[in-house]
């Protein structure tokens, strides 16, 4: 029996709206470097002239971000008076004694209008030529962000990968009783409450254009799947058909979400419109199937099946047929996730026990484990392909950890109080 | 017990996305609902038949909450690795079949539930096997399959964490609620 989500869009609940001003930016996710990457690339970021009277600090954030990624090595940029922040101050054999390939100088000036305006530059010390220069006008409020979007450009700039640092996570805090869906900075800030309540919350999922958040909430006694506008803060369950909806996962166009629902009799996979309505069927088995996970180009789906006696991963067609099984290894393989590019995918795989972070590449089937965890979950690739997020338990908390796409580079991102689980990577920022 | 739940909605997201954060606010409104339930679809009234041998009343819905009648006993545990009803809980499946069998218009709501060992949507559709599971043999045994919502909580209300056996073998488990009682 279907329940239309007409019907149920009258919650259960006590729902209040509140007229909240935006929080100062706060930690609440803290970040530790566990591991770095071979090879850095030597950096230096000089402090910005008249960047040390702000509200928020840019350099600070800019060396964090670089240093966060596994893959720059910071150099003291201190002791020079007075600190260089326009190219012809620039003491190149200084910073190549120092060992730095690139040096970062800028500025920050105030504006008549409150704003500020912001100047930088990527140099190359060898060269003694500028790589990059751009200059942004940013509110108090925007600082921080400006900061981000600076480490973006020398990231790209260095690397000629896209980097992440302007982007979001969202994941589940857990407190006693209590559960939250939060989305905070990838760094950790700012972190905002989308939905409170006391039961579980599972299972979150960005939309493409990243304003918008599906998820699984217990609220109603049985899961049923939400989509919740991150501008608006408006919601409205999309699948609450009889029995169970769950593990929601967005197609590229945005337009409609893969679901697991039961109503017909046994976990299935069924594609709905983003809005909700009519349900249309995927897979036809008499097992479980679950964890659908669309292909970047929109032609593929993952997920996990226990088709063959064990769970493992799958692909198939949009229209459900040409089911292939793609994991041969072991006796339990599940949770995938494709990495960007589309020429990969993330995936948790059972060793002797123990839960772990592998990836696999879909034209040689190669299996690359990536974590050393006992009960590793839930992995995300960042919108770059270069970091998993996923989530993992030390001396019995649950922490979000960080790996690098090689293995090498690890973090460690652990909440002021309580658990947290669930995270999903959001997208770049158009 | 209900449970009130608090939906917080923070409208306005990053600071960096708005020129001024205050103004983001504008499209909400503060607004306080009474929880409401929503009513699931209309049942059938009961035919005669049901109602055959009624007398009984241990049938009635106050059987459901008293601790001697093994209406109020509700959890029916599983091995591992499997979604059988061990024979020791046939009695009180047939309890609740003969229940809403006999009552009509009852509905009833089990909730599969699975040990938190590996993915949680796996977990949940492995919970959701022994919700279908228990709600299988009480359509053998009379209930109509629209009085009974199979639902599943995966590993997310576990009964106790601890890693080892004895823990895992109590989060095995199908429960049986009746909505119309506030469960």
């Amino acid at each position: 029996m279907r329940i239309g989500w007409l019907q149920r869009f009258i919650q259960t609940a006590v729902i209040l709206l509140l007229l909240v001003p935006v929080p100062a930016a706060r930690a609440v996710l803290t970040i530790e470097i566990i591991g770095s990457g071979a090879n850095q690339f030597p950096i230096a970021i000089v402090p910005f002239r008249s960047e040390g009277g702000l509200p928020q600090q840019l350099t600070p954030v800019i060396s964090a971000d670089l240093a966060r990624s596994g893959v720059f090595r910071a150099i003291d940029a201190g002791g020079l008076n007075p600190p260089p922040s326009e190219p012809q101050e620039l003491n190149y054999p200084t910073f190549r004694a120092r060992g730095a390939d690139a040096v970062v100088i800028g500025t920050v000036a105030p504006q008549p209008d409150g704003r500020y305006e912001v100047r930088f530059r990527l140099m190359d010390v060898q060269k003694q030529a500028q790589l990059a220069g751009f200059a942004y006008t940013a509110s108090r409020e925007q600082l921080r962000h400006t900061a981000h979007k600076i480490a973006d450009v020398i990231y790209e700039k260095l690397t000629g990968d896209k980097g992440v640092f302007s982007t979001r996570i969202a994941y589940v805090a857990k407190n006693g009783k209590r559960f939250e869906l939060q989305v905070a900075d990838a760094d950790g800030y700012g972190a905002q409450t989308i939905l409170q309540s006391g039961e579980p919350i599972i299972s979150p999922s960005w939309s493409p254009d990243g304003t918008r958040l599906a998820y699984v909430s217990f609220e109603q006694k049985k899961p049923v799947v939400y989509v919740q506008s991150l501008t608006t803060g408006a919601r409205r369950a999309v699948a609450n058909f009889w029995g169970s909806n769950s593990a929601p996962t967005w197609s590229p166009d945005g337009r409609r979400l893969a679901v697991v629902l039961t109503k017909d009799g046994g976990s299935q996979i069924y594609v709905v419109g983003a809005d909700g309505g009519e349900a249309t069927r995927l897979t036809r088995s008499t097992a479980i199937d679950t964890e659908p996970n669309f292909s970047p180009d929109g032609q593929l789906l993952l997920f996990t099946s226990d088709r063959g006696g064990s769970p493992q991963i799958y692909g198939m067609s949009t229209s459900g047929s040409d089911v292939r099984r793609l994991t041969f290894e072991g006796t339990y393989n599940v949770s995938p996730r494709f990495n960007p590019d589309g020429k990969s995918f993330t995936f948790i795989q059972r060793n002797g026990g123990r839960f772990n972070v592998a990836v696999q590449d879909l034209a040689t089937r190669q299996v690359q484990v990536l974590t050393d965890g006992t009960v590793d979950e839930s992995p995300s690739f960042a919108p770059n392909g270069r970091m998993i997020l996923y989530a993992t338990e030390v001396r019995g908390r649950g922490i979000l950890s960080a790996v690098s796409s090689d293995g090498r580079v690890k973090q460690r991102l652990t909440a002021n109080a309580g658990d947290v689980r669930e995270p999903a990577w959001g997208p770049l920022p158009k | 017990m209900k449970k009130i739940l608090i939906v917080t909605l923070i409208s306005g997201a990053l600071a960096a996305c708005a020129s001024d954060p205050a103004s983001e606010q504008d499209g909400a409104k503060v607004e306080e609902r009474k929880p409401t339930v929503v009513d699931r679809q209309p049942v059938k009234p009961a035919d005669d038949d049901a109602t055959k041998g009624l007398k009984d009343d241990s049938l009635s819905a106050s059987a459901l909450r008293d601790p001697k009648n093994i209406l109020s006993k509700r959890s029916v545990y599983f091995d591992y690795d499997s979604n059988v009803v061990k024979d020791e809980f046939r009695p009180l499946v047939t309890a609740h079949a003969r229940y809403l069998q006999q009552n009509a218009k009852a509905k009833m709501r089990i909730e599969g539930n699975a040990d938190d060992r590996g993915s949680r949507e796996y977990n949940l559709a492995l919970g959701q096997r022994r919700a279908d599971a228990v709600k299988q043999m009480l359509q053998l045994l009379g209930a109509r399959a629209d009085q009974i919502e199979a639902v599943s909580f995966g590993e997310e209300k576990p009964k106790c964490k601890d890693a080892a056996e004895a823990c895992w073998a109590q989060n095995r488990r199908g429960d049986i609620a009746y909505p119309s009682n506030g469960e």
